[in-house]
């Protein structure tokens, strides 16, 4: 049974195709996933209070129905630094097609993985885990399986991907806390084998692991063509 | 595993009812051919009748409304005119006619069908098939097809519509091998006939209106004739896929799939990373490996992969010794190796003194150990004997590839059968390769015979022990 709140934003969200970023972010919250505090400026007036509760750095995104690919149109500034700098981005995406509205928040760090899931036609619910960023699909590093996940299945998918020996320390780097992302790609499959009949595909691009978090910067959830698989 | 949640729709959200019973239809001792020709002599029909009159030991009738006689033997008007149960009836009347046959088999009691039939699915006639679903369902009545060539089972039947002059048969064995396309199958059992590798049995599934992998699977599972089941998919119904991988991690048997149509991508435009990297194949392979389904990506790992698991069923992690004959052909193998993910230990000194001093005066100062062994072309049976001793013992090695080059003077044609029984003795897998010219038979049918698989190449030896290591889920 999906929690109400999940199940009445992807209704909501449902003529529209996909979900757009807050309101991912709450969904992903409301399912046990990490996510950087956020909140959304529609005036500039409101730039100042958010600021003072948020601290810097920044990260500002524009919020627009019509943009699914932000950083394709400049839609996403990271390492803000002053109220100036940000007044000056919410003028920029204040132009954007369909602007919506401003999401700000905080900056995290980490090793930039992707966590996904796809409906597959043949398999049913499936779970991806690779390493992310904006390069993701030159380097397809990634190991895929079929939901749900557990532990052991999760062991499997990091040891499928040519990059694990990054995310356990490599050359003087940190390793990534490992029961926090086992712990994460649970979750997140728990919430996808739920929420299968109502969602399409997932993409948390990035996933920012560090030795102490994984928090997800960025999500983005499409959902089925209006016509295809109904509510389970 | 849970399920919920998994949209479904069409047939496959019907729940499963239990089992089909096959017997009759893999195993019959009656068989009907309905829709011979007395007009065409070779129409298929009448191949199939004549071949199954001809070579196999059951007892066949023909079937043609018009009655009369087909190759001095009587047509029957219909199915219930047959003076005997029967238990196969092979149909291969026009399509528009095939309901009303299935009824009649129904009718008549008879075990199973084939419909050997096209003009169904594949031309758009999604209709006429659901028709035959729907009625055999109602009555429990297992059918093969339409639109396919149906079964093999090896000195028993088949109901192929290819002359036995023109087929080349494997000989019975263990190996199933359940195939969408007809001609994948017949293509692929002359490879299994010119490698030795037995069936038990072989079906070509066409449009697998009925009866689908899963039920196969399910029934080949349990099978005692059955000991490896492999297949040839070219995609799976909705939500099939996960249905079919989680009976064959359930099975005790080792299961093997060839996929084709690997390059098709989803018709719709992919908006997210994910759904472009997750692509229908790459689904699927990973499918595979999670439930430890031996995934074959071409012809030469299928017949590798369904020989070696034929004859060695444990999982193993991958660490091979070599022994050969010449230097060049043991490095060949350790790079094919190394890029198949097997690993190549190497022995120490104390490790190679040890088999240094079992070997032959004139070998023993310039054999190379460390792994490959190069035994070089002084090499006699007792030398290759004693490194085959050594390696079986290792308990670091869980596989033994033996290239077996009888161009070296001192081998004799007794080799094989010996080597073979070493490793069976020590329970440590052994693949061979061997040149497969007529000359060196002996040496090849004396691994055969002692249960070791034998390839024509390095690279199938290779991928024969590859087998073993991917028969287990990851």
């Amino acid at each position: 049974m999906l929690k109400t709140e999940i199940k009445t934003v992807l209704e909501e969200a449902r003529t529209r195709g996909w979900v757009i970023e807050p309101d991912a972010k709450r969904l992903l919250s409301a399912a046990g996933l990490e996510v950087p505090r956020f909140s959304t400026v529609t005036d500039p007036d409101q730039i100042e209070p958010i600021v003072a509760d948020l601290g810097f750095p920044l990260a500002a995104k524009v919020v627009s129905s019509r943009i699914v690919h932000k950083s394709d149109v400049g839609g996403v500034r990271t390492g803000i630094q002053s109220i100036r700098e940000l007044t000056a981005v919410f003028e920029t995406f204040s132009l954007m097609d369909g602007f919506e509205a401003m999401l700000v928040e905080q900056m995290v760090s980490g090793l930039e993985l992707i966590i996904g899931a796809k409906m597959d036609d043949q398999f049913g619910p499936v779970v991806l885990l690779g390493m992310g960023g904006t390069g993701v699909e030159i380097y397809q590093d990634v190991s895929l399986r079929l939901a749900p996940v557990g532990t052991k299945g999760v062991d499997a998918m990091i040891k499928g991907l040519k990059a694990a020996p990054l995310l356990s320390g490599y050359r003087g780097h940190q390793a990534v806390n490992r029961d926090e992302l086992t712990r994460t790609l649970v979750c997140f499959s728990k919430f996808v084998m739920a929420a299968a009949g109502m969602i399409e595909s997932i993409d948390l691009n990035p996933v920012m692991c560090s030795a102490q978090k994984c928090i997800v910067a960025d999500a983005r959830i499409m959902l089925p063509p209006v016509d295809g698989p109904t509510a389970a | 595993m849970q399920n919920t949640g998994e949209p479904s729709k069409g047939p496959s959200k019907k729940s499963r009812p239990a089992a089909w019973d096959f017997k009759r239809l893999f195993q019959p001792k009656t068989v009907a051919v309905i829709g011979v020709s007395l007009k065409r002599e070779r129409h298929p029909a009448n191949v199939i009748f004549n071949k199954i009159h001809l070579r196999y030991p059951v007892d066949v009738f023909a079937v043609n409304p018009g009655g009369g006689d087909l190759f001095g033997q009587t047509v029957y008007t219909g199915i219930q005119e047959i003076p005997q149960p029967v238990d196969l009836a092979i149909i291969a009347v026009r399509a528009e006619y095939t309901l009303d046959t299935l009824k009649d088999c129904i009718d008549a009691g008879v075990g199973g069908a084939t419909i050997i039939s096209g003009g169904f699915a594949e031309i758009g006639r999604l209709d006429l098939q659901e028709l035959l679903v729907d009625l055999a369902r109602r009555h429990r009545f297992p059918f093969i097809g339409p639109n396919c060539l149906g079964i093999y089972v090896p000195g028993h039947i088949d109901t192929f519509f290819i002359p036995s002059e023109r087929m080349v048969r494997p000989e019975s064995g263990n190996v199933a091998l359940v195939s969408q396309s007809g001609g994948v199958l017949v293509d692929q059992m002359t490879k299994f006939a010119e490698l030795g590798i037995g069936f038990s049995l072989g079906v070509s599934i066409g449009n697998k209106a009925l009866i689908r992998e899963l039920d196969l699977l399910e029934y080949l599972a349990a099978d005692p004739d059955t000991g490896v089941i492999a297949f040839y998919i070219e995609g799976f119904a909705h939500g099939e896929g996960r249905k079919f991988v989680q009976a064959a991690r359930r099975c005790p048997k080792p299961v093997i799939v060839l996929k084709s149509g690997k390059t098709s991508e989803g018709m719709r435009a992919v908006s997210s990373h994910t759904a472009s990297m997750a692509g229908d194949y790459a689904v699927f392979s990973a499918a595979m490996a999670q439930h430890g389904i031996v995934e074959a990506v071409n012809e030469l790992e299928l017949v590798s992969f369904c020989e070696a698991l034929s004859c060695y069923r444990e999982p193993i992690d991958g660490r091979v010794g070599i022994i050969s004959p010449s230097g060049g052909h043991g490095a060949m193998a350790v790079d094919i190796c190394i890029r198949h993910g097997l690993s190549i230990p190497a022995f120490n000194q104390e490790q190679q003194n040890r088999i240094r001093a079992d070997l032959s005066s004139s070998v023993q100062p310039i054999a190379a150990l460390t792994n490959p062994i190069d035994l070089t072309g002084s090499a006699s049976d007792s030398d290759f004997m004693a490194a085959a001793e050594h390696l079986a013992r290792s308990q670091e090695l869980d596989a033994i590839i033996l290239l077996l080059l009888p161009y070296t003077p001192e081998v004799t044609s007794d080799l094989s059968a010996r080597l073979g029984r070493v490793c069976r003795r020590h329970n440590k897998p052994l693949t061979a390769y061997v040149p497969h010219v007529e000359r060196y038979r002996m040496l090849i049918e004396g691994f055969e015979f002692n249960g070791v698989p034998v390839s024509p190449s390095i690279k199938g030896a290779v991928l024969m022990v590859k087998a073993l290591k991917r028969n287990k889920p990851c």
